[in-house]
Formats: C-alpha cells, structure tokens, sequence
C-alpha cells in the first residue's frame, strides 16, 4: 500500500487549504452577529432570518428556479436529441455546422454570446423577462448536455439498439425501452449541470433579462458591488450547503453501485 | 421514418440557428452601423419591403467607422492588450499552483482518489460569484487577510489588494484551478509507474526522471488545462468587476459597460466581434491539440 | 456448386432438386461509396441447415448477415426469404432474430425480462409468454439465473442467454455473428456442441458467420468460404477440407503443403505433376480437364504424408529430404523435412510412443510418401 510522500501530502494540504479557506470563512462570518465582516461578534443567525425576510431575494430566488427548472428541462431534451444526431445521426447536411454550433457556446465569452442574443430579441421585438431568459440559459446549457451525453453515446453499444430493432421494436420504442433507459444516467447529470449553470448565471442574465425578472446571481451582484454584507454570506453558506450536500451524496451513491457491480462481476466469473 | 428523422435533426439545428448564428450575425452587423438616437438606437436599419434597392441601400451604409474609433481610442487596445497579459500570466500561475495539486492526487494511495477528485469537483459545482465573491471579504482593507498580517506583526499598515490586478489574479487562480487541476490529473493518472521504474533503472534520479519522463507525458493534460483556463479568462467579466479597481483594464468588463452604461451598441458589438476575434485563435488551436491528441490514442 | 462428398450424408437438401430453399440471394452486390462489400452474389440456403459463413474480416460475411437481418439495405440483386423479396421489410417486422457478437443483452433488463423482451412485441397473450420463456430458460440450462442481471452472470451464461433471447420468438431464420468469439478455448468446444443440439431440437435454420474455422468445420452442415465480397466454394466440411477448389481454400482450411508444377494428363482424372529437376513426377487427380504443361499447385495435407527411415516399396509418390525442425504438439508431431530444392514439406505423425523413443531427429535422412489419392491438383 502506497503511502502520502511529505511533498505530496504538503502539496494537496496547501492546494485544497486554498480552495476551501476562503468558502470556509464565508460560511464561518455568516454566522457572525456584528456587521463587520472581519471582527467576530458572537454566534447568531440574525442574518439568515433577514435574508428570509427580504422580499427582494425571495422573488428573485423564485424566477432563478422557475428559470433553472425549464431552461435545465429544455436543454435536456434539445442537448439529448443533438447529441443523438451528432453521435447517431450519420451523415446529413450541415452536420458540421451543428457540432460547430454546440460547441461554440462552451467556449465564446459569455458577454458574446449575451450581448448577441439580447441584440436578436430586441430586433424580434421580443419583451425581456422571464422567457428570454429561459430562452438564453437553454440555448447556452444545451450545449452542455450535449456534450454530457454524447461522450455517453459514443461509448454505448449499438448492437443494443440493433437488438431491440431485430426483436421487433419500431425505432421510437428501441429508444423508449433500451437507449433511454441506459442512457439516463448520462441524462440526469446533463440536467443537473444545465440547472447548476442555470441558477449560477451572472453574465447572460444581466444581458436578457427585464427590470421585473431579477435573477438571483443579478441581484447578489448588485449586492455585493456595493461591498461585503452578511446577508449574502448567508445566503452563499445556503447555497454552498445545497451543492455540496447534492455533490456529495450522488458521488457517494455512484461509489455504492460501482463497488455493487465490481462484487457482483467478480461473483458471475468465480460461479 | 424519414420525418422522424427530420424533426430529430430539424429542432435542435433550427434552435441552435435561431439563438446562436443568427444572433451573432446581428451583431456583426450592427457593428458595421453607426448610433443614432432613436430605437434601436443604431442605422441602418434593413427595410425589405423597398426589395432589391433597400437591401443595397442597407449595404451601403454599412462600414468600418466603429472599428477604426476602436483603433483611436487607446483604451480600447489597451484592454485588449491588458486580458491577454492577464489571460497569459493567470494561466502560467494556475498552471504552477495546480500541477503540483494534480500530481499530489495522482500519486495518493489508490483509496483516497476518488474523494480528492471529489474535493477538486466541489468547487467547480459551487457557484462561481459565490466563490469570486468570497475574496472579497478576505482581501479587503479591513479583511481576513490583513487582519492576520497585522496580527502576526508582519505588516504594520494594512495592505491595498482588493480593487488591484493582484487581486484580480488571485481570483482567477482561485476559480479556474480545477480547469487546470483534472486534466493534468487525468494525464498524470493514466501514465505506468513502471515508466519511472524503468527510467531510475536505466540511472535517473528521482528528479531527473520526473523532468525526464513523468513532465513530457504530463505535456497533454498541461496543454488542454492551459487552453481551458486561457480561453475564458480571456472575456472574463465578474472577476475584474468584483476584485478589479478601476484601473484593472479587461475587455469583457469594457464590454459590459460599454453596453449599459454607454448604450452604444455599434461599438459594444465591434468590441464584441474583436474580442472573438481574439479567442478564435486560442479556440482553434486547442481543438486541433485535442484530435491530435485523440488521433495519438487511436 | 456443391459436390458430393464421398461421407455418407443423410442431411443434404442442397442435392434435392425438389427442395426449395428457405433463403436465396440473387445477384446480390452491396457497395458502401466506393467500396464493394459484396460483389455479385448468389446463393441458396435450405431449411434446418446450420450454414457457415467463413473467411478473414472484411470479406463480406457480416455485411451478408446484416443484410438478412434487415440491418443493410442491397444496393442490386434481391433476396428472397421463402420465396418473398425481403428488401422493403423493415428489420423489427422480418421473421429473423440475429444474436450478436457481443451478445447486446440489454443491462438494465434481468435474464428473463431479455428473453421476453421480442415475445413482449408480439401478439403473444401474457400467459404464453412466461411459458415460452421458462421453455428456453430451460433449453438454455438458465433457469437458476432467471432473475439475474447480465453483469451478474459468467461470459458462458451470457452466451445462452442472448441464444435464449433470440430463438424465444421461434424465427424463421436464425443469424449468429461469431457467436463464440467471447468465449475462451475450452468453453468455446463445449458450446459449439450444445449449439448443434440446440439447432437440431429447434428445428431451426441457423447461419451463423465465423472467422474460425475448426468452429465452422464442427458445427455446419455447408460451409461458405468468403473472400473479398465472393463465395469461392460453398460445400459441406468434408468437401471443403479434402476436394478445396482453390490454392485459397485449401490453405484458409487447415494445414496444406503445396507444391507448383507443371501437370500432363496419364489417365481418365490421373494426371503427372513435375515439380523439380531430377525429382520424380508427383501422381494426383483432378476431376476438371487440365491441358498438358499448365502451372498447377499440387496440394497435399500434412497428416496424409508418411515419413519413414527406407524408401517405401510400393508409394506412389515418394521424395527424399532431411528433418529440418520438429513441433511437438502432444497428440501429434510435425516434421518439417527439408526438400534438395529448398522447399520445406510438413508430414504429420500421431504420438502413439513416448517422446524418448521417437524415431527421428534433426538433420536425418527421411522419406516422405503419400498415395496418388490423397494430393488434390489446384489449377488456381
């Protein structure tokens, strides 16, 4: 068994120290009963329940997760059927310009691509609020699923589909009950991305989005211009708790059915 | 059969149309047109139902005026100067403080890796204002940071960070580390030990073989980390707005402000169109290491 | 094409003129762009034969397999299942099943929902289904696993697992793409056996594609040997193996030595060949005509080459060389005797002594012989 080397041991102790310290103070200071961020004043949760009694933050936590709910759902569904096409689709016109279209986004600067789609709906005439929104965060996560999923597809085996044609399914029902259900791992983790960068959202909201639909990330940045405050850590400790409760207990599942499937692989080849 | 087809391709190709290329053509071309007062508040303005004659008039009023004041304004080039100075330094810093992280994790006892790449992942699903965000409380005048140097004795006067290009950096290094972090992992896991076996028993020392083998294998992970890091810091936007001052000169922030505090969209979208210009490069050089790279593993 | 083998065969529908084949391709060509996978082929394939498809990757096998299974459309010629044209059928409406190379049980699904899984697409009643399932649980020896998943059963398991899923709905015609490909050696014997019990209780018609050709020789009753997209013969294992048409086939099957010459024709299907300068004439057949002085291959196989210390008295071929190396293989050993021309003959001897006593050893005058029965002369 391998052991941690003092240099190794040291290196990961200063990394993870520098990636974790500055999150930890955060969550330590909202906890903090005086205003000033740097000088403890006693334990209180004072700030929680302001946080909880400002209609402001309320609000705009609520378009953010309408936002994330259907900009992360559509994207799913578009990101999945172009990763679909892109892996299963063989050749068809264009398809080039398709993959080009779905992996630009990922890699254009963020004020581009917002500044370019606020530019189109002002030229459609369309009203920014909550559908431009939704609009802007699905185009930009599709590609994103996409991504997620066709690095599944193009591990997946075609002779399943194959399978399930030869056994009698019509291709809609080969997808439904065999591609679908093996795929949907890939799926979920593509929706869980597309809904993180939904409600993480700074840059494309700022562009499209409308004086009544305020989004949570616009209005911490609002807040926080202005200098530090103790509701946001507050809300940042209740944030950071949601994520890494989420990340946590999936890679602790993931971890159960791998260590499942290697016992069972390993009974099926001894029997 | 074939309209299955066609409609599997057609949504995702007609949406991707729609919200992507067509609006990035707008752009191009209301940054060929000039401001006006009116709204929008820029001309020409395309009229197809004049036909043939409006869509040449269209054309002919289009021109380069907005890119030639970019050029005239020397805060213009200035920031773009400034990202990419900022974009190559971030880079290297990341670079130096990841790979010794990534390094770390790849030669941890087998058991622990899983967790350690999950400690990298953390953050990275953690979001990213929150995390710019903290610093601030860190690095200001009255902050974590200076009240620890103070206390300890080793400054007297509390230092100026926040709202400087220190700042900036540190912020950039701060959330673009796992970028840099996972695929130099991922390098570093795939490369055998016997590879450094073999090379201390052909007479290496420890440090000779690491510079000699285990640094040129690595080359891939350290090549695509830069470019993932590289790229977006390039246009980046809320890391120079929240721990930038005034003189931190970024062309996603002028952008921005450009854009809504100015309201001249003809020369937001020019800068648009310039700034894209300048991460074409970067893009397409990292996608062309990428399928070499997959090329090599066929 | 077929010809008769001189095995007693009891099964041979091919020789029937009266039987009428389940399968036939009509001058089938199938190109992908510019490459041609199958080049104008035709062929007859009859009701309960299990018939092998052999040859080297890439040379059309597969293509043919996917083409029965509805998987690759024929670019000309049509082919024609009982009688039917089968090109507009889609793959999920053909009464053909195909088990897969790499089996393609679907792991989120347990053995039996597998099994059930074509019979579920039918019209089947519920209360059918669970019989037929439990029925080929049972021809497949899988009952115990039936609730498993696939990842929770062995490599041999999955094996009749995916035969189960693909005979349940009693198809017309069954395709096997290197069925035994998975498996390792041992286990790959056992199978090919239960295979062709499985084939005869069934009743139904298989056709399965191999690139290995012990396996195509055991299982088949006609086997196909397949290059570049064309069927160069097409007859039963025996035929194959003792009367190959070709130099290709001859040494695609088995172990061959071949020897070129010159022919000249001394009797009815008798003819010489002259091979080397002041080396006797070997003594072979050919049923085809061959004109005097063509090049022909004259192509003998190993075990059929005696070896011995003194020059048999009454062989009709005999030639002198020397042991030039020697493969102990257990059951048998090979002699590669070393002609005065150069060219290296294997002669096949079956271990009846112990290795201590063997007769010969490196460098040793010998004397190979063989009947002029047991040489095929090959005019390609």
């Amino acid at each position: 068994m391998r052991r941690f080397s003092w240099f190794n041991a040291t290196s990961l102790t200063l990394g993870f120290a520098f990636l974790y310290l500055p999150m930890l103070i955060l969550i330590i200071y909202s906890f903090n009963g005086g205003r000033n961020v740097a000088i403890w004043a006693g334990f209180s949760t004072k700030w929680y329940g302001e946080l909880f009694r400002d209609q402001a933050f309320l609000d705009a936590a609520w378009v953010t997760l309408r936002v994330g709910l259907m900009s992360s759902t559509l994207a799913t569904i578009l990101g999945t059927m172009a990763a679909y096409v892109i892996v299963r689709g063989g050749r068809f016109k264009g398809r080039t310009v398709m993959s080009g279209m779905l992996y630009a986004p990922i890699v254009m600067p963020e004020v581009i691509t917002g500044l370019s789609l606020l530019l189109l709906f002002i030229a459609i005439g369309l009203d920014r609020g909550l559908v431009t929104i939704v609009l802007a965060h699905t185009t930009f996560t599709m590609c994103f699923v996409s991504v997620v999923v066709s690095s599944r597809l193009v591990t997946f085996d075609q002779s399943l589909e194959e399978a399930a044609l030869d056994l009698g399914c019509t291709p809609w029902d080969a997808f439904k009950s065999v591609t679908l259900p093996i795929i949907a791992p890939a799926v979920i983790s593509g929706w869980l991305l597309a809904f993180t960068l939904s409600l993480d959202d700074l840059v494309l909201a700022s562009f499209v989005s409308g004086p009544s639909s305020t989004t949570l990330p616009i209005k911490i940045f609002s807040a926080v211009r202005l200098g530090v405050s103790p509701k946001i850590n507050a809300l940042s400790t209740l944030m950071i708790a949601i994520v890494a409760i989420g990340v946590i207990s999936a890679s602790l599942i993931n971890k159960r059915s791998v260590t499942k499937r290697l016992k069972d692989e390993q009974e099926a080849a001894a029997s | 059969m074939n309209y299955r087809r066609l409609f599997l391709i057609g949504v995702p190709y007609v949406w991707l149309l729609a919200l992507f290329l067509v609006p990035f053509i707008i752009v191009l071309k209301i940054s060929l047109s000039d401001i006006a007062l009116s709204i929008p508040p820029y001309t020409p303005t395309l009229d197809l139902s004049e036909g043939w004659a409006g869509i040449k008039d269209f054309f002919s009023k289009l021109d380069f005026d907005n890119f030639l004041f970019l050029k005239t304004d020397p805060l213009y080039w200035k920031a773009y100067v400034s990202s990419l100075q900022i974009a190559i330094f971030s880079t290297a810093i990341t670079l130096l403080v990841g790979y010794p992280i990534a390094y770390g994790m790849a030669r941890a006892p087998e058991e622990w890796r899983a967790t350690l790449m999950m400690m990298v992942i953390l953050p990275f699903w953690t979001s990213f204002l929150i995390r710019v965000y903290s610093w601030m409380g860190i690095l200001g005048k009255e902050g974590f940071l200076n009240s620890a140097l103070m206390w300890l004795g080793i400054v007297d006067e509390p230092l100026t960070i926040l709202n400087t290009n220190t700042a900036v950096y540190i912020g950039i290094v701060y959330t673009y580390l796992p970028f840099m972090i996972l695929p130099i992992y991922a390098a570093l896991d795939k490369l055998d030990i016997s590879l450094l076996e073999a090379a201390e028993d052909l007479g290496c020392t420890r440090t000779s073989a690491f510079w000699l083998v285990t640094l040129p294998l690595s080359r891939p992970g350290i090549v695509a980390g830069s470019f993932l890091v590289f790229i977006p810091v390039i246009g980046e936007f809320v890391i120079p707005s929240l721990l930038g001052g005034s003189n931190t000169l970024m062309i996603g922030k002028i952008l921005f402000e450009e854009f809504s505090s100015n309201r001249d969209w003809p020369v937001a979208s020019a800068v648009a169109v310039l700034l894209l210009l300048i991460v074409v490069v970067p893009i397409v050089l990292f996608q062309r290491s990428q399928e070499r790279q997959a090329e090599a593993q066929k | 094409m077929a010809k008769p083998s001189k095995t007693p065969v009891v099964f041979a529908p091919w020789e029937d003129e009266t039987q009428k084949p389940i399968i036939q391709f009509k001058n089938v060509t199938k190109r992908f762009g510019n490459f041609t996978a199958i080049d104008n082929l035709s062929l007859d394939i009859f009701e309960r034969e299990f018939f092998a498809l052999l040859g080297p990757s890439g040379c059309g096998k597969t293509t043919i397999m996917r083409m029965l299974a509805g998987f690759e459309a024929v670019t000309e010629g049509t082919i024609l299942l009982g009688g039917k044209d089968i090109s507009p059928v889609p793959p999920n409406k053909r009464p053909v099943n195909m088990m897969f190379q790499s089996y393609a049980l679907f792991p989120h699904l347990s053995v039996w929902d597998n099994i059930a899984f074509g019979l579920r697409r039918s019209s089947m009643p519920k209360d059918e289904i669970g019989a037929r399932v439990d029925e080929m649980l049972r021809l497949t020896r899988m009952e115990k696993f039936a609730k498993r998943k696939p990842h929770q059963i062995s490599g041999g398991q999955r094996q009749r697992v995916a035969l189960a899923r693909s005979l349940a709905k009693a198809p017309k015609l069954l395709l096997l793409d290197e069925p035994l490909g998975a498996l390792d050696k041992k286990l790959r014997h056992d199978t090919q056996f239960e295979l062709m019990d499985i084939q005869e209780k069934t009743g139904t018609t298989f056709v399965i594609v191999t690139h290995d050709q012990e396996e195509a020789m055991t299982v088949a009753s006609r086997v196909a040997v397949m290059d570049h997209g064309k069927l160069i013969q097409v007859a039963t294992p025996a035929a194959i193996y003792e009367t190959p048409n070709c130099v290709y086939v001859a040494d695609f099957i088995g172990d061959v030595n071949l020897i070129e010459g010159n022919s000249k024709k001394v009797g009815s299907d008798k003819y010489e060949v002259s091979w080397a300068e002041g080396q006797a004439a070997l003594h072979g057949s050919c049923p085809r005509e061959i004109a005097d002085g063509t090049r022909v291959t004259y192509a003998i196989r190993p075990e059929k080459v005696a070896i011995s210390a003194d020059k048999p008295k009454d062989a009709a071929n005999a030639i002198q060389g020397t042991v030039h190396d020697i493969a102990y293989l257990g059951n048998i050993s090979t002699y590669h005797v070393m002609l005065p021309n150069g060219q290296v003959i294997k002669a096949q001897e079956s271990n009846t002594r112990r290795l201590a006593n063997r007769h010969f050893t490196w460098e040793d005058p010998v004397w190979l012989s063989f009947t002029d029965t047991a040489g095929v002369i090959l005019t390609e």
